[in-house]
């Protein structure tokens, strides 16, 4: 177990910006990535469905498969990744310290983070944060949580948006603001608090993967925030931008297309020009971003299109059981949506 | 005597080396800073990041669980800090007191000739000592609310006080004006308990006679209180009700808090008790043996002429456990007691001003300990044996 003092994290963040020097920033993440081989990824410390460590150390999730997407994408191969789990308190610092080289950790793009040195990369997850409960406690709607003590995890917009929420409506609460999400969780099953509040994803996670008994526990209806979830990285790297937001797309036109993990070979002979220029087949798209022809085939192949990300690690086969919802593509009355490919 | 004339710089004299080589020293420091400096500023003004403390101003927006002075998510960040910094202060501030009672009863049963209250002693000291601080607090914070049950079901040990896993829940004084009066009449008892204490010196130094102090201080600071009360036929009481959720009104001590206090003081006092127990041994047996013989009762060796002794080794040492206890406080965050460094993160992590932050953070704690340590230094001095 790793323990995370909060005071440390603070100093190192700051740290972070005193230290770094000019040459992490010189050359453009892209050749740091490729002279390394290996891809730096910060992502969660463990959330089931977007990034979670088994016991032999291998991660997985919505947030890893994107990182295996851009690492398939520049590199060559999905494997060549480097995890490094941070917590809500440290990630963004670590991105802008240069520790890592991108940021995939269920993180809400907003426009404080934004102007932060940072730029987002498109939405993977659209969420919103919501509140979970016990049964027992006979509360249906968050409108009768006034008086709750709630648990929340600091360094979150979800700590930011509990206040608004409850001023909003005009209702009082004790929060207890807890570091590490391991306790945070630990004290709201134990009934420190009467409510966790985190991304509606999130609690589904740790329903599903923490509580003892997840029937004894409900996610009230209101949803009271947008927590649009997307990859990070430093703002001033235009190609490296570029790259990463064009891999998410290329994961989400993939899935449009009809184009999986299974059949991407078939398909690179596909009569539509639009699949073959998705795929490298045609046109020099790679070339234009500064990777090889095959970097989407590859991604695509090597991690599966968006659908196939989405159902393998929160859909209705997994512990989450998610809906797709919001997280459907466009045709479908979803959100995702990627710009042309050409 | 006339100094031979000299070269004022001479390099070899080696009093103008050693200043040399000092300069050289501070001006190699003044560099590093002010590299490191224009590092960060270069750094944070390149990824667009705002600096300067004008966010102190701005609404906050955040709620915080426990507070001393009114505070709201309305209320600007530099209240939300004014905030932080009373709970750090009061947890250091009862963290040492109740660390020194209990590392010092703990030091001296050490000392104890009876075996079994002398082995307790040890185990402690070593149990408490060799288990890192982090991992004692996740102890009994894990204690406190795993072990409770919750508030519906609440113990209710003595009527009117309430025990779960949202804290201890104790009546309060409710609004009512006799309550100014019992204070008034507390803060009358103290005086005059200090007065007593003086006379009573003076008395002693003239007649070697020594009144009951004890019971005398004890009539004083409650029986004065008590009498106010009773002549206003009692004050009305705040009483912890379940109301919803959670018990309204009367005190809380919250499991945050409690399992904080309890790690800080636990674990300060098992260093205390070493500095105590050997601050004892180092005073002389000699001085122990000519007090009995005088006719002394072994506790008032102790108290006349062990301890104050001993004070003089003991003071230095303990000044630097309770500047540990102030600086362990900001473990808070880990299980969720809003100190100042869990209040400073937040606002870091809305406000994106990591370098503000922190350096308050740093300030905060060097102001606490220079004070602190500034106090236990006049203390110091003011024990120190003076030559008669
Ligand atoms: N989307 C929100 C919340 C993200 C977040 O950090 N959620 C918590 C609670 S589910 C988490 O993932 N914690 C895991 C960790 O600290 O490793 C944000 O970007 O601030």
């Amino acid at each position: 177990m790793s323990l995370r003092f909060s005071t440390m994290t603070a100093a190192l963040m700051a740290l972070g910006l005193i230290g770094m020097g000019g040459a992490a920033q010189a050359g453009p993440t892209l050749d740091a990535v490729k002279a390394r081989g290996q891809l730096v990824c910060g992502v969660n410390t463990g959330l089931a469905g977007f990034s979670n460590p088994d016991s032999q150390g291998k991660w997985t999730g919505l947030d890893v498969d994107v990182c295996r997407a851009v690492a398939a994408a520049v590199l060559g191969d999905a494997n060549k990744v480097r995890y490094t789990p941070l917590s809500a308190q440290q990630r963004l610092t670590a991105l802008q310290a240069g520790e890592i080289d991108i940021l995939s950790r269920n993180t809400t793009w907003s426009l404080t983070r934004d102007a932060q040195g940072l730029d987002f990369a498109p939405v993977t997850y659209y969420d919103g944060q919501g509140f979970m409960v016990n049964k027992s406690l006979g509360v249906t709607s968050a409108k009768q949580l006034d008086g709750a003590t709630v648990c929340v995890q600091p360094g979150t917009t979800t700590e930011l948006n509990l206040a608004d929420y409850f001023r909003a409506n005009n209702m009082s609460f004790k929060p207890v603001v807890i570091e590490a999400l391991d306790e945070v969780n630990a004290a709201f099953f134990a009934g420190r608090c009467d409510v966790l509040t985190t991304d509606v994803s999130g609690l589904a996670g740790i329903r599903a993967t923490v509580a003892t008994k997840p029937d004894d526990f409900l996610i009230l209806p209101e949803v009271v925030s947008k927590e649009p979830l997307a990859p990070v990285v430093r703002h001033g790297d235009d190609q490296w931008r570029d790259i990463v937001r064009w891999t998410v797309y290329a994961l989400v036109e993939a899935e449009e297309k009809g184009v999986t993990s299974a059949n991407a070979d078939e398909k690179l002979k596909s009569a539509d020009p639009g699949v073959q220029r998705l795929l490298g087949a045609q046109g020099d798209l790679g070339k234009l971003l500064g990777l090889e022809p095959q970097w989407s085939h590859r991604a695509v192949k090597q991690v599966g299109n968006y659908g196939e990300i989405f159902e393998r690690n929160l859909g209705k086969s997994t512990p989450l059981k998610l809906e797709r919802g919001l997280n459907a593509l466009w045709l479908n009355g979803g959100l995702m949506y990627a710009p042309p490919f050409r | 005597m006339s100094a031979p004339p000299r070269n004022r710089l001479n390099p070899n004299d080696p009093r103008v080396r050693a200043l040399l080589w000092q300069a050289l020293v501070l001006g190699l420091v003044a560099l590093g800073t002010w590299y490191l400096a224009s590092n960060t500023m270069a750094n944070v003004a390149r990824l667009g990041v705002a600096s300067g403390y004008g966010f102190l101003g701005r609404e906050a927006g955040f709620q915080i669980g426990e507070t001393l002075v009114a505070y709201g998510p309305q209320d600007p960040y530099a209240r939300a800090f004014l905030v932080g910094v009373l709970n750090t202060l009061k947890v250091a501030g009862i963290g040492i007191v109740l660390a020194t009672i209990l590392g010092t009863v703990v030091g001296i049963a050490r000392l104890s000739r009876n075996f079994l209250v002398n082995r307790l002693a040890a185990g402690y000291v070593e149990a408490l000592r060799n288990v890192p601080l982090l991992l004692q607090l996740f102890l009994w914070y894990g204690v406190l609310t795993e072990g409770l049950p919750g508030p519906r079901q609440a113990l209710e040990p003595l009527p009117g006080l309430f025990l779960s896993n949202r804290g201890l829940k104790l009546p309060g004084p409710a609004d009512d004006p006799t309550w100014s009066w019992v204070a008034a009449a507390f803060g009358l008892g103290v005086l005059l308990a200090l007065a007593a204490t003086a006379w009573n010196k003076g008395r002693q130094a003239r007649t070697g006679k020594r009144l009951p102090l004890l019971p005398i201080t004890l009539g004083l600071l409650l029986g004065l209180p008590g009498l106010v009360m009773l002549a206003f036929g009692g004050a009305a009481l705040d009483m912890p009700v379940l109301k919803g959720f959670n018990f309204q009104g009367g005190v809380t001590l919250t499991p945050e808090l409690a399992a904080l206090l309890f790690g800080l003081v636990t674990y300060t006092a098992a260093f205390i008790a070493e500095i105590v127990r050997s601050g004892i041994q180092a005073v002389g047996h000699g001085q122990t043996e000519a007090a009995l013989a005088l006719g002394l009762s072994r506790g008032r060796v102790l108290r006349l002429v062990v301890l104050p002794q001993a004070l003089r080794v003991i003071i230095p040492p303990t000044t630097s456990q309770f500047l540990n206890l102030t600086k362990n406080s900001s473990l808070a965050v880990a299980i969720g007691y809003p100190d100042f460094v869990s209040v400073a993160n937040t606002t870091i992590n809305q406000t994106g001003q990591a370098v503000e932050g922190v350096a308050a953070i740093m300030a905060v704690f060097l102001a606490v300990s220079l004070s602190l340590s500034a106090l236990m230094n006049w203390y110091n001095r003011r024990i120190a044996l003076v030559d008669r």
